[in-house]
């Protein structure tokens, strides 16, 4: 059973997982967005005092909080416990992109998991130009836009479109728009730093 | 137990997260790249199963577990914001290869430099909220 759990998963059982994942919330009353939960952290800091958008009762989305607090706990169990027996297997065309940039793709477990690429993630190699552009402007730019078009990923391309929300498909263009710009023409010049 | 169940969904969700390898950063890549398939085929399967689940319970007028109609509520219609704002938040998905489930899913792998991706997004949606007023919508 855990052997057959830690296979990677086909796009499709993670695509039904997902669903499956938003009814659950549906069930408990409430629905799933994830970022909501950057506005949730700002008014628990008294951001509400001055700025009315803040101005809430962050109580009422305590449940949102312990949603991706288990999220953690799910990441911790899932990457300890139903490893995959191989890296992720990334295309031939991203790997040469990358490996052609500076970025090792990891062909074999010992080299990595292929998760997150190590030249920019990992903590002794944060304190440098180049990674703190992408790690902190890459998270204000995530932040600001998310609030800014009205939820991310989870909101909008999942909940916000299987709710047929057109402002959800214009937001989903939006990220397209984005994330093609920035991986065609900004993300090889900083990678190049 | 109001509060403490939502980590069963929460749980459930980090495993999808790494299993799918949604929250992999050359898979975020891989899909705006257009070299694969995988990160498509996760969100199309999704939003599919999904549109059919959420009319069938409008439909049926589902009851969540207190026995209250379950909440659709319609998202605003704010073209310039969904726009721009999604704009915005594409440039940084594509540079941190998380949106911000996956931010905190990697949190559990042991990611640390996670924590300074999320404290940025949560100053983010800080000047987001203090620009507001100023901003088309």
């Amino acid at each position: 059973m855990i052997d057959f759990i830690s296979q990677p998963w086909h796009w499709a059982v993670s695509g039904v997982m997902i669903v499956f994942v938003m009814f659950i919330l549906h069930w408990f009353g409430n629905r799933f967005g994830v970022s909501s939960n950057l506005n949730t952290i700002c008014a628990m800091g008294g951001a509400g005092k001055n700025i009315e958008y803040f101005n809430f009762d962050w109580k009422e989305k305590r449940w949102n909080l312990v949603f991706i607090f288990g999220a953690i706990i799910g990441g911790y169990i899932a990457i300890n416990f139903l490893a995959s027996p191989e890296p992720v297997q990334i295309s031939e065309a991203t790997r040469a992109h990358f490996e052609s940039l500076g970025v090792h793709t990891p062909r074999t477990l010992s080299e990595g998991n292929g998760y997150v690429p190590a030249e920019i993630f990992a903590t002794a190699n944060i304190f440098s130009l180049k990674n703190l552009i992408m790690l902190v402007l890459g998270g204000f730019l995530v932040g600001f836009g998310a609030r800014y078009a009205g939820g991310c990923t989870s909101g909008h391309a999942i909940s916000g479109l299987s709710n047929l929300q057109l402002p959800s498909l214009i937001s989903v263009i939006g990220f397209f728009i984005g994330g093609l710009f920035m991986a065609w023409i900004v993300l090889p010049q900083i990678l190049t730093l | 137990m109001k509060l403490i169940k939502y980590l069963i969904p929460g749980i459930l969700f980090g495993i999808v997260m790494t299993k799918s390898e949604a929250i992999s950063w050359f898979r975020i890549q891989e899909m705006f790249r257009f070299e694969s398939i995988h990160m498509y085929g996760i969100i199309g399967t999704a939003v599919i199963l999904g549109a059919i689940l959420v009319a069938i319970l409008k439909k049926t007028g589902a009851k969540t577990m207190y026995g209250d109609f379950m909440k659709f509520t319609p998202k605003p219609n704010q073209i310039k914001a969904n726009l721009i704002g999604g704009t915005v938040f594409g440039l940084g998905w594509a540079l941190t290869g998380a949106c911000p489930g996956p931010m905190f899913t990697l949190i559990g792998h042991g990611v640390l430099s996670m924590f300074l991706v999320i404290a940025s997004a949560v100053l983010g949606a800080f000047v987001y909220g203090l620009l507001r007023p100023r901003l088309p919508h």
